[in-house]
């Protein structure tokens, strides 16, 4: 329990101080263009970086599969999110649909 | 005079309620998943509460329990929530031009609920010019209380649910569906995520770990400033 409090109490801080820090210090001047386009950028490549791989790769040592659910599921989950742009409505279509796709039996592909 | 300012509360605490319960609504599941794979992968409900208390951030949440379970070290995770939250950075900046007035004890208290949901619903109403730190705070809280105890109820029911039920371990991943989606208002962003997302497939299947996300991302956000700067901005001039 030590050690989880110190691990959280590392993930607290390092998230707290770019919350903190630009409300603090950005009143008073401001960043250089070039840094607050870079960080404009910032969400969509962590985010694109963290997805792709969970989406394609799979195994130890890892590999691209383009059969496994998670793939498939997000084709749907992608065009949910961008029409009702709703994070809720997002999760839950996406885990419904991922439960459903864990109910179809791969051979049924087979057929199509 | 104090029935006034007593008024004044209230109408600041409606509004703020109002502005923040659709980000409530959309915790509750998310919370709950999470506070379910939290306990699948050993975490008591105490563990779970304190986290989402100390650190407060779903998807940096959500990759920490996933590594743990991985057996990553704590450096490991620390350094990739770093990586995941240093977008607040940007969100904070933004928000910072309309806080200048303010006490700088109420925005250390404010900088602890900058998320993305609550910066979404903060920053256009305060640059509508119909939004005040009282209400933006109310917002803050009530998501924050929402996370709470939906993760820590995710945590005590999750040893009724069983192994994979409900699609519950693909929860993560469509929340990063859709908040990738809210990412991309114009094609330079489209172009970074492409680059991110090729880039760490490509170096995910070279080398072993986690540090591809942050390799990838920095690399693919330099790129989109130096295509912004050097190709997109020559449009206009030629066009």
């Amino acid at each position: 329990m030590a050690d989880y409090l110190l691990l959280l109490l590392g993930m607290g801080l390092v998230t707290y101080l770019p919350r903190w820090l630009p409300l603090h210090y950005l009143s008073r001047r401001s960043l250089p263009e070039w840094f607050i386009q870079w960080l404009e950028l910032i969400p969509a490549a962590i985010l694109s970086a963290l997805l792709l791989p969970a989406l394609i790769l799979a195994g130890e040592p890892r590999h691209v599969d383009f059969m496994r659910p998670e793939f498939w599921v997000a084709l749907p989950t992608f065009a949910i999110a961008w029409w009702t742009r709703s994070l809720g409505g997002t999760v839950i279509a996406g885990m419904l649909l991922f439960w459903l796709a864990g109910k179809v039996d791969p051979q049924w592909l087979a057929w199509v | 005079m104090p029935n006034l300012s007593s008024e004044s509360r209230r109408t600041e605490l409606n509004e703020g309620l109002t502005a923040g319960w659709p980000i409530c609504l959309g915790y509750l599941p998310i919370g709950m998943a999470f506070g379910v794979l939290a306990q699948k992968a050993g975490l008591t409900p105490l563990q779970i509460g304190l986290m989402s208390i100390l650190v407060f951030a779903g998807s940096s949440q959500f990759i920490a329990v996933s590594m743990l379970t991985a057996g990553a070290s704590a450096p490991a995770i620390i350094t990739t929530t770093f990586v995941v939250n240093l977008r607040h950075l940007l969100m904070s900046s933004a928000l910072a031009v309309y806080l200048r007035s303010v006490h700088r004890g109420l925005l250390a208290l404010y900088a602890y609920g900058v998320t993305d949901e609550s910066f979404a619903v903060n920053l256009p109403r305060f640059n509508a010019g119909t939004w005040s730190l009282p209400r933006a705070l109310v917002v803050n809280h009530a998501a924050n209380l929402t996370w709470f105890i939906s993760t820590v109820a995710g945590g005590i029911g999750g040893r009724f649910i069983p192994e994979g039920a409900f699609g519950i371990d693909y929860a993560l991943i469509a929340m990063f569906i859709c908040l990738l989606i809210y990412q991309i208002p114009k094609l330079i962003h489209l172009l970074t995520a492409v680059i991110a997302g090729l880039m760490a497939v490509v170096l995910a299947l070279l080398f072993p770990g986690n540090t591809y996300i942050v390799i990838a991302s920095v690399a693919a956000a330099t790129i989109g400033v130096i295509l912004q700067r050097k190709v997109f901005r020559r449009v206009p001039s030629h066009g």
